[in-house]
């Protein structure tokens, strides 16, 4: 019972701690590509890449201060969206899809390359760039405080509490933007886009619109990320995380403001739940070592995360607070 | 040049300690690249050098295109610079310096001395730590110098011949991928995955059942032809009854291929490891070499995609896929069973996938997430040629392939797949339809 306890407390920490304000922020990002304007972003981790890389880069190699490199990122994601977004919103949702998860990869590919080194600092990555925000902190950050239940060392909960504050503010963003005309428009574009057109509005540059607000945001979440962790190594940002985002977002509930902040809360407890209970289950001999190991733990939680997105699309697409009719999911 | 390792080992698989790309760097480079080889195991073979007592670093001066290198000053000094001994290397290339007792020496080799054609690939020294009583091998990288001038246009043959090798793989696993998309509408997330089972079921015949490599792949791709109707039956035709439109059913692959992905992982593991073939050497055809598995890989590549377009030209159920393809309600009017045709496109895709997956394996070991990494070079080969269409998916994966390799002249081995993907994102600015796609197709 007692270690059941403490599996909710961990998890529990786990959907309120820097990684979950990460993909709640990406799937924000997503949110307002996908969900309303039917863009199939499947690049979110590279806008998230260049945000960690920007600080990371900027303060650890270039010796600028944090906010500079705040600013970096997100002019890096702007450049970015602008790139991605050029050749591929005249065509297809999915040659939109193609192109970015390439991207994805080949940003991936290129910051741990051995010629991209001396800037990135290849496989092992850059740390030592958070020192100026951990030091904002209004408490002390070495300390330890608990919180219900959890442990949270001064650093963490200071960067839980800005990305939280960050993750508020992205959502009133998104809430203002679609009661605007901007917002009815772009929705109007998810439904259909030749109505749109024959109204006079120019569709490229509403869809461009949304893959840049959609990136900044998913910068954003990768600063949060790695300022979170201390560290910004390429490997950490891995394909699969755009796809665990989508799937914050299909669990939360496309098309809604808070669908995407509620998904990555109960997807990242789930998943942390699912970790720690397996570990105990293994640990105490119920599931037997050659069937699991404790070592497989770290990969089942892909392996949930797929089935996942595949049981909620077939049957559920609209997640918890989706709206069925609203939920675009046809191609165009 | 710093190695991380001192054992050596034949110089085809020293590729690691010259070029410490991750996964990416390719076999190309392994033939190109020649390594002075010094092995404990070698030198015992010469008999008067290595038999002598005491403490002695030994070493092989040889490459593979120049063959053993004779008559190469190599001079040992102490750590403070005090000459020990200078040798000449023998037919063999292999040299020996008694040492005077334990302790860090320096070896150099002038390389004034190196025949027409072969350079140091670092520093023409290396420091070597020698403990008591061992004779202590001593590796300096060298290279055939084809990447320098002179040699340029060997290397880009080369790196023509490896790219058509690579091409025809990427065209094998994306024939299916392009078929399945053409009949079903399907962008299929999930087809990397049906090459790395090809590979790893072919891999746990062949390495842990002890049957030969070509039953084992035969086994694979049945095996990749049954899981490619597997797809069909379990899950791509109940959802197209369902009526799930194409982005949910893309997402749906997504989940799919992450599912599958991970899973292998539990399954296999991180590591990778190749399977038990007869390695053999590089043969030289002149302007290029290539190995026996290379030139086999070749020559079934190109014999089964013959007979894939032989199949889509003149059977009966060839025409039907392309009838599908174009246009499936006109199709299905014309009393074409669409769905048996699916199903067979999804048998085919599966099947060649898995062989292409061996292939794969053959040229860069088998790893849990090399599908994955071939899927997006499969995209840009599928966009580049039009997606859709069978034939487009053959030349536009070609052309990847010999694009990635190529690049490699100009740009480092390890960043080699951004180009191609790169070179999607030019496709898509210039001609997004592809080179043999119709204008229609890209909405």
């Amino acid at each position: 019972m007692g270690d059941l306890l403490d599996a909710v407390a961990v998890a529990l920490k786990a959907g309120l701690g820097f990684q979950a304000i990460f993909f709640a922020l990406l799937a924000i990002g997503i949110n307002v590509q996908f969900g309303y304007a039917g863009l199939l972003n499947f690049g979110q981790i590279a806008f998230a890449l260049l945000g960690g890389f920007g600080i990371a880069i900027s303060v650890s190699q270039w010796g600028l201060p944090f906010w500079v490199g705040v600013i970096v990122g997100l002019v890096a994601a702007v450049v970015l969206a602008l790139l991605l977004g050029l050749p591929t919103l005249r065509l297809r949702a999915d040659y939109l899809a193609i192109a970015t998860i390439a991207t994805a990869e080949g940003l991936r590919l290129l910051f741990r390359s051995v010629s991209a080194t001396p800037v990135t600092n290849g496989t092992r990555g850059l740390s030592a760039f958070n020192g100026d925000f951990i030091a904002l902190a209004p408490w002390a950050t070495n300390a330890r405080y608990r919180l219900l239940g959890t442990s949270w060392s001064g650093g963490e909960l200071w960067v839980a509490v800005v990305g939280w504050v960050v993750v508020v503010l992205a959502c009133l963003l998104v809430f203002a933007l679609m009661r605007s005309p901007w917002g009815r428009v772009l929705k109007s574009i998810r439904e259909d886009e030749d109505a749109v057109r024959s109204l006079g509005k120019n569709v490229y540059v509403y869809k461009m619109q949304a893959l840049v607000l959609g990136g900044i945001l998913g910068a954003l979440g990768g600063m949060v990320y790695a300022v979170g962790t201390g560290s910004a190594v390429p490997d950490q940002y891995q394909n699969a995380n755009t796809f665990l985002a989508y799937a914050a977002l299909i669990l939360g509930g496309a098309a809604r403001v808070l669908g995407p902040v509620i998904g990555s809360i109960v997807l990242l407890f789930i998943l942390q739940f699912a970790d720690t209970g397996l570990r105990l289950l293994i640990d105490n001999g119920i599931i037997p070592e050659g069937l699991l190991s404790a070592t497989d733990v770290a990969q089942i939680r892909f392996v949930l995360v797929g089935i996942g997105l595949m049981l909620l699309l077939v049957f559920r697409p609209q997640g918890i607070f989706g709206d069925r009719r609203e939920v675009m999911l046809d191609a165009r | 040049m710093t190695h991380p390792s001192a054992t050596a080992g034949p110089p085809g698989r020293s590729r690691s300690a010259i070029r410490p790309g991750p996964g990416t760097a390719h076999r190309v480079m392994l033939r190109l690249l020649l390594v002075l080889v010094a092995a404990t195991g070698l030198a015992v073979l010469v008999p008067g050098i290595a038999s002598a007592e005491g403490e002695q670093v030994i070493g092989t001066l040889q490459t593979s295109r120049s063959g053993p290198i004779e008559g190469v000053e190599v001079t040992v000094t102490t750590a403070a610079g005090d000459e020990v001994d200078s040798v000449a290397s023998d037919e063999d290339g292999r040299w020996a310096v008694e040492l005077p007792g334990p302790g860090d020496y320096v070896v150099t080799i002038d390389d004034g001395d190196l025949p027409e054609g072969v350079e140091l690939a670092g520093a023409d020294n290396r420091a070597v730590t020698v403990a008591e009583g061992r004779r202590e091998p001593v590796i300096i990288g060298l290279e055939d110098g084809s990447r320098g001038g002179g040699g340029g246009t060997v290397r880009a043959v080369q790196l023509l011949v490896d790219g058509i090798r690579f091409g025809l793989l990427i065209a094998m696993a994306a024939v299916g991928l392009s078929l399945i998309f053409g009949t079903t509408g399907l962008t299929n997330f999930a087809h990397g995955e049906l090459v790395t089972i090809g590979a790893i079921v072919a891999w746990y015949v062949n390495v842990s059942g002890g049957v030969p490599l070509i039953p084992a792949t035969i086994i694979a791709m049945i095996a990749g032809a049954g899981i490619g109707a597997l797809n069909e039956l379990a899950l791509w035709r109940p959802l197209r009854r369902r009526g799930t439109g194409l982005i949910a059913a893309l997402v749906v692959s997504i989940g799919l291929s992450l599912l599958l992905r991970y899973l292998i992982q539990i399954v296999y593991g991180g590591r990778s490891s190749p399977y038990q073939v007869a390695t053999g050497r590089a043969v030289d055809y002149g302007a290029f070499t290539l190995t026996n598995r290379a030139l086999v890989s070749i020559v079934v590549s190109v014999v089964v995609l013959v007979l894939v377009a032989l199949m889509l030209q003149r059977t009966k159920i060839g025409k039907a896929m392309r009838a599908v393809s174009d246009n499936r309600d006109l199709a299905a009017s014309s009393g074409i069973d669409v769905n048996r045709v699916i199903l067979v496109v999804w048998m085919m895709g599966g099947a060649l996938a898995a062989l292409g997956g061996v292939l794969l394996g053959l040229s860069d070991q088998v790893q849990w997430d090399m599908g994955f990494r071939l899927l997006l070079l499969m995209f840009a080969g599928v966009t580049l040629g039009g997606l859709g269409t069978a034939y487009g998916a053959l030349v536009g994966s070609l052309i990847v392939g010999v694009f990635v390799q190529m690049s490699t002249l100009v740009i480092p081995n390890d960043v080699k797949y951004v180009g191609g993907l790169l070179l999607l994102i030019v496709i898509l600015v210039i001609r997004p339809q592809g080179i043999l796609g119709s204008r229609a197709r890209i909405g």
